[in-house]
């Protein structure tokens, strides 16, 4: 073979160019994913057709809307047979939706504070950048929350707080010894506390009282919120307990985890809040008056904690045995293992269970308008619905509640999905 | 090189003492009458075929396996199913595996200052600085601020080592260390572990590195079947094996 014809050098570098129009921008986007073949720009022109009939059929609905009127009638009479949604059942029942209807009138400030301040309390739990400082009024905000929502004299929380911190000194003081002891410790130094506090606030039941809205009362998306918060910040610790429960090398602590989350996983959420608004009553002594709120969180977090425990056993299952072995052959012990090595590694690979399981929970929160509780969904079937003035008005109350719902799952969603790029720790 | 491993000082305090040890794993004797007694500044390599319970063996010295029959001695401690006796062992005596473990969530720094923090309750600032002496002597200082998944293998398990040694161990295990490792990273890890022997530290090696045995080990031990088949110091032991095992096992290992 003649060297000449495979001989070659470059004498010359080409300068870079753009590519053509039909392989870059818009025109290529448009051909690779709308009119890749016939058959996709069928599907494509038809759901063009559909998008603009919705638009153009929703819009004047939006547009010509009727924000302020008194009744459904009336809406009508100001639309005189034009198309438009009758949204002023949302201004002129606004605070039942948000509140209930038995919330009292010139508190509502009490409910809306709370509100604001729990993003303050849950940003230095979401956001590691924050301030650690602002842990502390997290640690206050319940009882700040609960003063604010149901009122009565301030010494209730305050009272509670001083219990839960007598019972942590005790345990720590007594932890070096034996844990068992120092809980055991701990729960007493706290029982007393508390059951010490019920003279003290009956008989200073005026100090820095806020009028007292008992539980019956509350209503409206805030109840749904109430539900919420208090449920998924409860489960969340309750789930790892029971996580690391199960996996426990001891028989009894395993055994109880195993039924409780078996048993609550079989059995549906539904007749678990009939059981606390109907059953629950028979098993408790005569005259106690066990506020139905606090039933339903009972229920509802039992509930979401068995599927989070099982959510984060899969997280524990995930990690390769030799994150044990390394901790344990550091000499970390069992509870610092955890802490440390074991929990942090978990619940990053069970973020999007967790979230699956809390936006569950938050929506599940609706299902208390079956045992006649006026949550937002219990306002708009009952009273709202059922009133003379807005009988008919479906749409737009449900469009609403499909909203305010939409908006807190969505923004949960986008956080946890924010949170897992955080944490991902790369490989190179 | 063997003359460089005479000067290595052995002492006659004992570190290590095993006797009569027996482990099962349900109905399987992993290992069978184990009597092993290892020096202050010994550097012992264990090898052996695989499944030969030689990784068990090491591991039953700081209680990653639990042993049925027999006992273990550790620093004059007897290894017993007490937690808080465990522990101790563990604190004293440092391991690496041979797919490293580092803890993937936390920093070079942190996987190195973790334990000597919360296990020895050193102080952080200290505790750091412990940790950038041993990042400098296993020659990856500049790495303390990366996570692990950003580092090679052979970076992997030099961080390993310097993590066990922030906890100033006496002892120190090693599980095949570069079993897992390119070959051009095994060198890497091999130069830190000979440079950890020449201070003296007791060693004992499970790995397949002939080379490394002969350079500083005082003594290899062959395992076959759960059982101590041969030691002897390295140069007899490579030239002249005495059980029909050893020099089948050699043969195998050195004849490519």
């Amino acid at each position: 073979m003649d060297n000449k014809d495979i001989f070659y050098v470059r004498e010359q570098m080409l300068p870079e160019q753009a590519p053509p129009a039909t392989q870059s921008g818009i025109v290529k986007w448009m051909r690779d994913n709308l009119f890749s073949s016939w058959f996709n720009s069928l599907l494509t022109l038809v759901a063009i057709y559909f998008v603009i009939k919705i638009v153009t059929g929703a819009f004047p609905w939006f547009a010509n809307g009727v924000w302020v009127s008194n009744s459904l009638a009336e809406c009508r009479e100001i639309l005189q047979g034009k198309t438009g949604g009758c949204f002023a059942v949302l201004t002129e029942r606004w605070h039942q939706l948000l509140f209930g209807f038995k919330y009292p009138d010139d508190q509502y400030w009490r409910p809306t504070l709370a509100f604001i301040l729990l993003f303050v309390a849950v940003s230095p739990v979401l956001f590691i950048a924050l301030p650690r400082k602002m842990l502390i009024f997290t640690g206050l905000y319940p009882f700040l929350a609960f003063w604010l929502i149901w009122g009565g004299t301030i010494l209730i929380p305050v009272l509670v707080l001083v219990g839960f911190i007598v019972g942590y000194i005790i345990f720590t003081r007594l932890e070096a010894q034996s844990f068992a002891m120092a809980a055991l410790g701990g729960i007493i130094g706290a029982a007393v506390i508390w059951a010490l506090s019920g003279f003290v606030t009956s008989a200073a039941s005026g100090v820095l009282a806020l009028e007292a809205v008992p539980s019956r009362d509350m209503g409206g998306f805030m109840l749904n919120m109430i539900l919420g918060v208090v449920c998924v910040s409860l489960s969340l610790p309750i789930g790892i307990l029971l996580a690391l429960g199960r996996q426990s090398s001891m028989p009894i602590i395993k055994w109880i985890c195993v039924v409780f989350i078996e048993f609550i996983r079989g059995v549906p959420l539904i007749t678990l809040l009939f059981v606390a608004n109907v059953v629950l009553a028979y098993f408790l002594p005569p005259g106690t008056n066990f506020d139905l709120i606090l039933r339903v969180i009972i229920m509802i977090t039992m509930f979401s904690s068995a599927y989070i425990a099982e959510v984060i056993r899969g997280g524990l299952a995930a990690l390769p045995t030799g994150q044990y072995e390394a901790a344990d052959s550091l000499g970390l012990d069992y509870t610092q293992a955890t802490r440390l090595i074991i929990m942090p590694q978990a619940l990053k690979i069970s973020i999007p269970g967790i979230v699956n399981v809390a936006v569950g929970l938050f929506k599940d929160t609706t299902l208390v308008s079956v045992i006649s509780m006026f949550d937002l969904v219990g306002m708009i079937r009952g009273p709202i619905l059922a009133s003379t003035e807005w009988n008919g008005v479906y749409w737009e109350l449900w469009l609403f509640a499909v909203f305010l719902f939409f908006v807190i799952c969505y923004g949960i969603s986008q956080y946890s999905q924010w949170l897992e790029r955080q944490l991902h720790r790369g490989h190179h | 090189m063997s003359e460089q491993a005479q000067q290595m000082s052995v002492s006659d305090e004992v570190a290590i003492e095993i006797t009569n040890m027996n482990k099962w794993y349900g109905a399987f004797h992993v290992l069978r009458d184990i009597n092993l007694t290892v020096n202050r500044g010994e550097r012992i390599v264990i090898a052996g075929p695989s499944g030969s319970g030689k990784s068990t063996l090491i591991r039953c010295i700081n209680a990653l396996e639990e042993h049925q029959k027999g006992q273990i001695t550790v620093d004059g401690t007897v290894l017993s199913s007490d937690i808080k006796n465990i522990d101790k062992i563990r604190s004293e005596v440092g391991m690496c595996f041979q797919h490293f473990n580092l803890f993937p969530h936390l920093t070079i720094l942190e996987n190195c200052t973790l334990a000597p923090i919360w296990v020895r309750k050193t102080p952080r600032k200290e505790a750091e600085e412990t940790a950038m002496h041993f990042l400098e002597k296993v020659k990856i200082p500049d790495q303390a601020n990366k996570y692990p998944g950003q580092l090679s293998g052979g970076q992997q398990q030099r961080v390993a080592i310097a993590r066990s040694l922030c906890m100033r161990p006496r002892i120190m295990l090693f599980d095949e260390p570069t079993s897992a490792l390119d070959p051009e990273m095994i060198k890497e890890v091999l130069d830190t572990m000979v440079e950890l022997a020449e201070e003296g530290m007791t060693m004992l090696c499970v790995t397949h590195e002939m080379g490394f045995a002969r350079q500083v080990a005082n003594r290899v031990i062959f395992m076959d079947a759960g059982q101590i088949v041969e030691q002897n110091e390295p140069e007899e032991f490579f030239n002249n094996p005495q059980s029909e095992r050893t020099k089948l096992f050699l043969s195998q290992i050195l004849g490519h």
